[in-house]
């Protein structure tokens, strides 16, 4: 990789895949994938690959983490080793703790807690391979295999990013352009309802900008969530018909 | 006036408007938000009338007081047994619950239940704040001594029963199996042979895979007919 910051729009507008500046990377979910977990799910922004497992509600050990009155969340965000061009020392550095406490964060809003007093859901999401917008990847991940454990949540939660690359706004930033750009700002929702779950913003934005770039992230959201309905239904419809 | 915007038996998924206005009551596995009834799970819709409900498709629902569950012992205590009964809670079964008498100072529980046994039990009082606790006096309850336990999804029982029993009496009336069915996903299966249960262990493996599709117990008759034709029965 070059030194020198690469052109990031060319002449024709267009980003450094070949995608326009409102133009998703190709997505690609599937619900189920683990058979041991209780809920499991796959997704792909593109190069960026993430699965995420959900266990529970089920007994919490340490017993004194138990709560009277609700069940507790524990997420682990994890990179994987081989998933960026550097291999990533496996033991969870101090931005994967982050992660893990805000997707945490956004999947506590969701979900019914108050049903399953004294138990845990754990939630694991693992990036296989990282290309920018992971956490956002995991997100949309986690939130999809809670939905295949069967437990009773508000809504789906969507996520992905919008930065501002040689001064224009983008959806979904890659890893080249979170490197090289100017802002990156991580949105996930509940779609249906229309409540930011998760809200971040590295770099630096006007207000006019980052109204724009919020209302480009709702309208990458509403097709993440298109995408997540799809596939959820799909392990329902494809089983064949006798 | 309220209004239903799904139709009945129809895939939802968590966060779904399913309906709105006051007047129509959210049932199980739903929620209301101002006027707006959603979804919480990932199932099937169910429209009576003024209520709209959601059948799930996965997960655990939590034990209710009266259920018939089937328990796999985990554990036993000096008065107690820990029974496993799928789910997120474990099961007390108290020595009083199950013997007519009982003196912990000579009587070791052992003796009557042993880690891997299976039993047939009722749960008598469960309200979350503490572990459900079983019964294993009444009629039909007990030990597991003969026959096969299977573990099923526990979201698929519904259909594994059948409106009004009719899924259940096919599978029963079809092979000559007796079949008790558990709340929390376990099936107890007596067969006359081998094959036949082969067959009911199939049937609902079948059940299982297909419980969302409509015309399951007409395409389950047909199955034990056909499989009962290939193995001779």
């Amino acid at each position: 990789m070059s030194e020198e910051k690469p052109k990031l729009i060319n002449e024709e507008g267009l980003r450094v895949d070949g995608r326009r500046p409102d133009e998703l990377r190709p997505l690609r979910m599937e619900v189920g994938v683990l058979k041991n977990a209780d809920g499991s799910a796959l997704v792909a922004f593109g190069n960026t690959k993430v699965i995420a497992a959900v266990y529970g509600p089920r007994e919490i050990h340490p017993r004194h983490l138990t709560l009277p009155d609700r069940a507790i969340i524990r997420c682990r965000y994890h990179m994987a080793p081989f998933s960026t061009s550097d291999r990533k020392s496996p033991a969870p550095s101090r931005r994967e703790i982050e992660l893990s406490k805000v997707v945490r964060e956004a999947l506590e809003a969701t979900i019914f807690t108050e049903l399953y007093p004294r138990t845990t859901i754990d939630v694991f999401i693992e990036v296989l391979q990282a290309d920018g917008g992971t956490r956002t990847a995991g997100l949309t991940a986690a939130a999809l295999a809670v939905a295949d454990a069967g437990i009773p949540m508000r809504d789906l939660v969507a996520a992905v990013a919008v930065g501002k690359v040689d001064g224009v706004l983008v959806l979904d930033i890659n890893e080249i352009e979170d490197e090289y750009g100017e802002a990156d700002m991580p949105v996930a929702m509940m779609p249906s309802l229309d409540k930011v779950v998760l809200l971040q913003l590295n770099g630096v934005l006007t207000p006019e900008e980052f109204k724009e770039a919020f209302k480009l992230a709702k309208k990458g959201i509403m097709e993440i969530y298109k995408m997540q309905k799809e596939a959820l239904f799909r392990k329902y419809r494809i089983l064949p018909q006798a | 006036m309220g209004k239903i915007y799904v139709a009945n038996r129809q895939l939802v998924k968590p966060g779904d408007l399913l309906a709105e206005g006051s007047d129509i009551k959210a049932g199980d596995y739903t929620y209301r938000e101002d006027d707006k009834i959603y979804s919480s799970i990932l199932g099937l819709s169910e429209v009576d009338n003024k209520q709209v409900s959601v059948i799930p498709l996965e997960g655990t629902p939590l034990p209710k007081e009266g259920d018939i569950v089937i328990g796999l012992i985990i554990g036993v205590g000096i008065t107690n047994w820990v029974v496993d009964i799928k789910g997120p809670y474990k099961a007390i079964l108290n020595a009083n619950e199950a013997l007519e008498s009982f003196n912990p100072i000579t009587d070791d529980l052992r003796k009557y239940l042993d880690i891997g046994d299976y039993i047939v039990a009722k749960i008598i009082v469960f309200d979350r704040t503490r572990n459900p606790m079983l019964t294993i006096k009444g009629k039909g309850l007990g030990k597991i001594t003969e026959g096969i336990v299977i573990d099923v999804k526990p979201s698929r029982v519904p259909r594994i029963i059948g409106k009004k029993k009719t899924m259940l009496n096919v599978l029963t009336e079809m092979t000559g199996c007796n079949i008790i069915v558990g709340q929390n996903g376990r099936i107890w299966i007596r067969c006359p042979d081998k094959k036949l249960e082969k067959i009911v262990v199939k049937a609902i493996r079948k059940i299982e895979a297909e419980a969302h599709i409509p015309g399951l117990t007409e395409r389950i008759k047909k199955f034990i007919e056909e499989e009962k034709r290939r193995l001779e029965v």
